[in-house]
């Protein structure tokens, strides 16, 4: 590495003279870079906790137990978050009602039955495509098609329909990875004793596909719980001062709530905001966590 | 399955079976139809409701116009000012994202240990999971009033804190898919330049990253997308005046927070100003559109030729 190049070659003799290393300088040069990579990674992070450390510091003196099962109110001291934390529940039972079957049918009808073809090709596409729409986009739409076709108002159904379109495209790609995974073997195995294609798929690859599946559909939900625009495009309120109790209730999410204490510009508010963010990232936590257990034991399983 | 003694049970049985799996094969092709109903749908809403609009603005004057004011006495519909509010954020989120999100990228592939690997990237995980709202409130209540400490001349609201939170909301996307552009590069590639004898630093740059560009331009241009779509966060903190600026210091609006602020309002549905929401939107999704097709091209190209 120290030489100055070999000489049993015409162009190396050429060069001999001029070619020098210099290693000290570039592996200097190669340090700082590595610095400098390693300071991009630290400045995600600190903002992770400088963004975590803030709402947690702002939220502290509005976090109770009567936070939590209280109407909004006019006034701070007594406004709480309960219509907001049902309406996210209704919100996430409903989207998932409405996206599994229509996610995992997609899938299992792209990965199982669609003939390589132009039509599959077209639809695989658009999927991706639709991966891609701005969520204000997915509001408009449902605006139009649920909120005014539809005549579903500005019901919990409405919203829930407008999201569980906007994850669809998440829940397809995930369930397809999940059934492409499954080992062929066990698909044969299951025709040579005579199974039919939906026997086959219903008692030996959805089975197995499952944990996969289940990981992706409790992602998606944790992203459709956080949307706030769409389901401000199709008129969620702010003040709701009741609980809903049909899916064709006027609503409120825990997103909507916090864009609206955040936008008002008493402090007070602004505590109120950072608590239910506390709420909704708790939420959130526990979603994912349980996303990456099942993961985790789906893996160890396949690894057995 | 005692009727297959019996011979026409048995074809029966059979006969059902092959209708059932015949619906179930219907109703699987109508899940999957229902994505490409949506794309339709977007697009005969988006079109539909705009045509309305371009009845009584005419085309040219939107798209050329450098006014926007539907929602006061003195009209004007040049969308100009919401591109320019729009262009100002995802130029400066890319300025924080591309850099961060690249050498973050780099770190992860080619210097980071498995260990350290493993620690990194479920936290980046999080960070792409906190929801949009989320950073608005950290943009609205703890960038901008940092940024009106060093700039005094800063607004309450302003571009720059909404295209900081926008870029810091990205970086995790650009990182994790330039990445995998970056980890599906051969190892003999690599090696082949550790043995000429080019250093770790020389063979990130000059050998990694060219091979790998396509997918990282890919991730880019997927991520300018994004930014451009993005809506609470600039909603909250870059307000909701449309101007025609270069200036990061000042209120701007973007098509998104535009779209928010009229569906906030009490505009009566069927009025002119309620279809510009349909008009702006249409830009909107034409414009995203257009840039994830040649981001998925690029990425489609990209796997060819590595399989």
């Amino acid at each position: 590495m120290n030489g100055s190049g070999s000489t049993d070659n015409g162009h190396a003799t050429a060069d001999d003279g001029r070619f020098t290393p210099r290693l000290a300088r570039r592996r200097r040069i190669g340090q700082i870079f590595e610095a400098a990579c390693l300071a991009s990674i630290a400045f995600s992070l600190v903002m992770l906790v400088t963004l975590l450390a803030d709402v947690a510091v702002d939220a502290a003196a509005w976090l109770s137990a009567d936070f939590l099962t209280s109407f909004p109110s006019r006034i701070p001291g007594r406004a709480g978050i309960k219509p907001a934390i049902l309406g996210t529940v209704w919100i996430m039972i409903l989207v998932a009602a409405l996206s599994f079957p229509l996610g995992v049918g997609a899938a299992i009808y792209l990965e199982e039955y669609a003939p390589r073809g132009r039509l599959t090709k077209l639809i695989q596409t658009n999927i991706a495509n639709l991966a891609g729409v701005p969520s204000i986009v997915y509001g408009i739409l449902g605006l139009a098609i649920f909120v005014r076709f539809f005549g579903l108002g500005r019901s919990l159904l409405a919203g829930a329909a407008t999201l569980a379109l906007l994850v669809l495209p998440v829940v397809i790609i995930a369930a397809q990875e999940a059934i492409r995974a499954v080992p062929s073997s066990l698909r044969e195995a299951a025709y040579g004793v005579g199974a039919t294609r939906w026997q086959v798929i219903r008692h030996h690859v959805l089975p197995v596909a499952m944990p996969g599946i289940l990981t992706g559909m409790i992602l998606s939900l944790s992203r459709a719980i956080g949307e706030t625009a769409p389901v401000i495009m199709i008129g969620a309120l702010a003040f709701v001062a009741f609980t809903p109790t049909s899916p064709m209730d006027l609503f409120t999410v825990l997103p909507i709530q916090i864009f609206n204490w955040t936008a008002r510009p008493q402090a007070e508010f602004h505590g109120l905001a950072a608590a239910a963010i506390v709420v909704l990232l708790v939420l959130l936590l526990m979603m994912n966590a349980t996303a990456i257990l099942l993961r985790n034991r789906y893996q160890s399983k396949r690894g057995q | 399955m005692s009727e297959l003694t019996e011979s026409s049970p048995e074809l029966r049985w059979r006969a059902g079976r092959r209708v059932g799996e015949r619906v179930i094969a219907g109703l699987l092709f109508l899940c999957g139809l229902v994505s490409v109903l949506t794309t339709v749908g977007i697009v005969v809403v988006l079109l539909t409701e705009s045509a309305g609009f371009f009845r009584e603005v005419p085309l040219v004057d939107f798209l050329t116009g450098t006014q926007w004011s539907p929602l006061y006495t003195d009209q004007q519909f040049g969308i100009l000012p919401l591109l320019n509010g729009t262009l100002l954020i995802a130029v400066g989120a890319m300025l924080i994202a591309l850099p961060v999100g690249l050498t973050s990228a780099i770190y992860l592939s080619e210097y980071a240990s498995p260990r350290v690997r493993g620690v990194v990237k479920p936290l980046l995980e999080i960070l792409a999971g906190i929801p949009t709202v989320v950073y608005g409130y950290f943009a609205l209540l703890f960038i901008t009033p940092l940024l009106r400490a060093v700039f005094p001349s800063a607004g309450v609201y302003n571009a720059a804190s909404g295209a900081i939170v926008v870029g810091i909301m990205i970086i995790p996307m650009v990182a994790s898919l330039s990445e995998d552009a970056l980890s599906a590069v051969p190892r003999a590639l690599r090696e082949a330049a550790y043995g000429l004898g080019a250093t770790k630093f020389e063979v990130s740059t000059r050998v990694a990253v060219p091979a790998a560009l396509s997918g990282i331009v890919a991730s880019f241009i997927l991520a300018i997308s994004r930014a451009v779509g993005e809506t609470m966060a600039v909603t909250l903190a870059a307000g909701a005046t449309p101007r025609m600026t270069l200036s990061f210091l000042e209120s701007v609006q973007t098509m998104t927070a535009y779209i928010v602020q009229v569906s906030l309002g009490e505009t009566p549905h069927g009025s002119l100003e309620y279809k510009t929401i349909f008009a702006v939107g249409l830009v909107l999704f034409l414009i995203t559109l257009v840039m994830n097709v040649i981001s998925n091209r690029i990425t489609t190209r990209f796997r060819e030729v590595y399989e």
